[in-house]
């Protein structure tokens, strides 16, 4: 039995050239942070110190919420609390009409595409616009993100321009993107130019933010301390889309509370340079309180996480923020892609995340690891990703979901490891046959024949050559 | 100093050379070796495969072989890291055996300490850095943390005559192997072992050697497969050339 990882990964591979690039692409990220890491002296300190932070404000969430929302009121901010999606979708649609709201410009954020948001603003009749560009370009071309920081790395921009030409994007501001950028004989109406179409794209999304009535963001940090909310971009549209529009609603997840600007200087230094390889995000924008004469929300979201907090095994998950590392270090996802998971969060930190949100429907996501621990080493916030993967896999059969196969195997392994003198015979034969002897019999043969020979049996075992005295 | 022999089943079916190089190596240092016969499996095989349960009797049997010895020694580097860092954990109490479970390299470098070894390799070998010796057992520093640079394997490779040891460009990336991942991911797997094997090959290498003969077996299958010439060698082969 396949997973549904396995069955979507060995397609992907059919494409050598396109796995080559998806590696080089993300190990070159990865590649540019461990540059930073060296730069730092102090960098496993800070992931030690990021770490303890992370648990000691995620054990005390409760009260760092509590003095999060007191401290926003105070800077004049409304508050909402969200138990689940539907929940938060509601809260979101009220405060809309109370504004008769139209059109919304939206920041990046990955909890919005947790919760469905975009789905929901359309079926009620408004108008969304992501103002990330790889958020943009995704939306535009109706396809889901396949990472998390980077969401439409995988698209070429050949693509990007075919998308923008059948939008109308390109008709309508290409001839003033090109001006003074293209080379002479390029035509606008075909460049696939990647600083001319984010020219274009950048008007395009200009003419939305002057039309909307609100503007959502994430928040990559909220701070107990102060009601701050902290947002990390690279290309200033969480600062556009909260400028304009006299309605700011801000969606967090409840594990994005940390308690102080101390603690917020050990993460900013952190963030960047494991997300992107840089050393910052080009923009980090604090949002206190509304702007005269506009209002300014903020909705904490649970939708799972306080089941999450009090899973003894899993609850390191709540760790996490978000900085896509383990993907890019990852050599599954790596050469896998995002698509080929079943949750919208790839990678070790999705295969994770995925099993907390819905077993059923995730535990294909269980495969896609070969337990090289990568993940674990490379993550600011140390969650133990490897290890909690080896949990779950340790519950499929229970659940329900374990491979027959394996199981089959794993059974047959412990009859015989069990029995010393079975063992011995079983290895006696295997030589004879010069294959897999009877414990490996069961190796799905073809599988392993995919890529590799069998391996050759020893004329004699270790076994046999010591009883005949021929080990000295 | 009483060292227990432990030959994992795989190496003990396919690679019995190389249990027979371990041994040589450790009695040629003046240590007392014994092979108890009645071992098998590190258990790993099944908990990879999310099936640690079946493998309770099995660590309860390798804890009463091998409690009487002041190490366990077993060349291969991912079963004596499973063996040392979730025996207990299957079973759910102390294992004075897995506490003393080493892998031969770790043991060589940590404990033994040789300044010469009567070695002789006149060979390129490329170094296969597996990721459980890497990041678990801690024979080399992982390329992801700032931690000085150190590489135990290398450190003992190269106190053989004779050899030039390189290291592939991106020297701690995983090959794919992984158990039952080999199996169930059959694509990425074959992927990251190619992926892997030129990068090897790349270094120009004659031989490409490691302290885990499960990568290694897997590399081998892909190299011949896919008709590459390159040879394998076991790290304790080399160390107890000319034994
Ligand atoms: S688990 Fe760690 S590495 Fe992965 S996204 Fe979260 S913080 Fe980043």
């Amino acid at each position: 039995m396949s997973t549904k990882h396995s069955i979507a990964a060995e397609k992907f591979n059919q494409d050598s050239g396109r796995v080559t690039r998806h590696d080089q692409t993300f190990w070159s990220v990865r590649s540019k942070r461990d540059g930073l890491a060296y730069q730092l002296e102090e960098w496993e300190q800070l992931r030690e110190s990021a770490n303890l932070i992370k648990k000691h404000t995620i054990t005390h969430l409760a009260d760092y919420l509590e003095q999060f929302e007191t401290n926003a009121r105070k800077n004049g901010v409304h508050v909402h609390w969200a138990k689940d999606a539907d929940e938060y979708n509601d809260i979101v649609m009220q405060i809309m009409r109370e504004h008769n709201v139209k059109k919304v410009v939206k920041s990046k954020s990955m909890l919005t595409e947790e919760c469905h948001l975009n789905d929901n603003l359309i079926r009620h009749g408004i108008d969304v616009v992501e103002t990330d560009l790889g958020e943009r370009i995704l939306q535009l071309m109706e396809i889901p993100p396949s990472h998390i920081v980077m969401p439409a790395i995988h698209v070429t921009r050949e693509e990007v321009a075919a998308c923008f030409r059948e939008k109308g994007i390109i008709e309508k501001h290409g001839a003033h993107a090109a001006e003074g950028l293209l080379k002479e004989g390029e035509d606008w109406r075909t460049s696939s130019d990647p600083t001319y179409l984010t020219r274009a794209a950048r008007y395009h999304l200009r003419d939305n933010f002057m039309e909307a009535d609100c503007g959502m963001t994430g928040g990559n940090f909220g701070i107990a301390e102060t009601g701050d909310i902290v947002v990390c971009t690279n290309e200033g549209n969480a600062d556009m889309s909260t400028s304009i529009p006299k309605l700011h609603i801000v969606s967090i997840g409840l594990e994005k509370i940390i308690p102080n600007y101390k603690a917020m200087g050990v993460f900013q230094r952190l963030l960047a340079r494991h997300g992107t390889g840089q050393a910052t995000t080009v923009y980090t924008s604090h949002f206190r309180k509304p702007r005269p004469g506009a209002e300014m929300h903020i909705i904490l979201v649970d939708n799972g996480r306080s089941s999450i907090l009090g899973n003894i095994e899993h609850w390191q998950t709540l760790k996490c923020m978000r900085c896509g590392a383990c993907m890019n270090t990852c050599p599954v996802y790596r050469r896998s892609g995002g698509y080929s998971y079943t949750y919208f969060i790839p990678g070790p930190i999705g295969v994770n995340l995925g099993m907390l949100k819905d077993k059923d429907a995730n535990y294909h996501n269980c495969s896609a690891c070969s337990l090289c621990m990568s993940c674990d080493n490379v993550c600011p916030v140390k969650v133990d990703l490897s290890t909690q993967i080896y949990k779950w896999r340790q519950e499929l059969d229970s659940m329900g979901h374990a491979d027959p196969m394996k199981k089959m195997m794993s059974a047959g392994m412990q009859t015989l490891f069990e029995h010393p003198s079975l063992y011995t015979t079983a290895l006696k034969f295997a030589p004879l046959a010069n294959h897999v002897p009877a414990f490996m019999t069961n190796i799905k043969a073809n599988a392993w024949c995919y890529g590799h020979t069998m391996p050759e049996f020893a004329k004699e075992s270790f076994h046999t050559l010591w009883k005949k005295g021929k080990v000295k | 100093m009483k060292i227990g022999l432990f030959v994992p089943c795989y190496v003990d079916a396919l690679y019995p050379e190389v249990g027979v190089a371990a041994y040589k190596l450790l009695c040629s240092l003046g240590l007392d070796v014994e092979y108890p016969e009645k071992q098998t499996c590190c258990g790993q095989p099944m908990g990879n495969a999310g099936f640690q349960n079946k493998a309770e009797k099995l660590v309860e049997n390798y804890d009463e072989l091998f409690r009487g010895y002041d190490y366990v020694v077993a060349p291969s580097a991912s079963c004596a890291s499973y063996v040392r860092f979730f025996h207990e954990g299957i079973v759910k109490h102390e294992c004075e055996a897995a506490k003393r479970t080493m892998d031969l390299v770790e043991f060589l470098h940590d404990v033994v300490k040789p300044t010469s070894l009567k070695a002789r390799f006149p060979h390129k070998v490329s170094l296969h850095n597996s990721c459980h010796g890497v990041r678990e057992l801690g024979l080399s520093s992982p390329s992801e943390r700032n931690v000085p640079r150190f590489n135990k394997i290398k450190d003992l490779l190269q106190l053989v005559e004779g050899i030039t040891v390189m290291e592939p460009e991106r020297p701690d990336e995983c090959c794919g192997f992984g158990g039952m991942f080999s199996v169930e991911e059959p694509a990425v797997s074959t992927r990251m072992g190619k992926d892997k094997l030129r990068r090897h090959i790349a270094t120009g290498a004659e031989y490409i050697t490691g302290p885990d003969s499960s990568c290694l077996m897997h590399l081998q299958g892909i190299a011949r497969k896919n008709g590459e010439p390159i040879k394998f060698i076991h790290v304790a082969q080399i160390l107890a050339a000319g034994l």
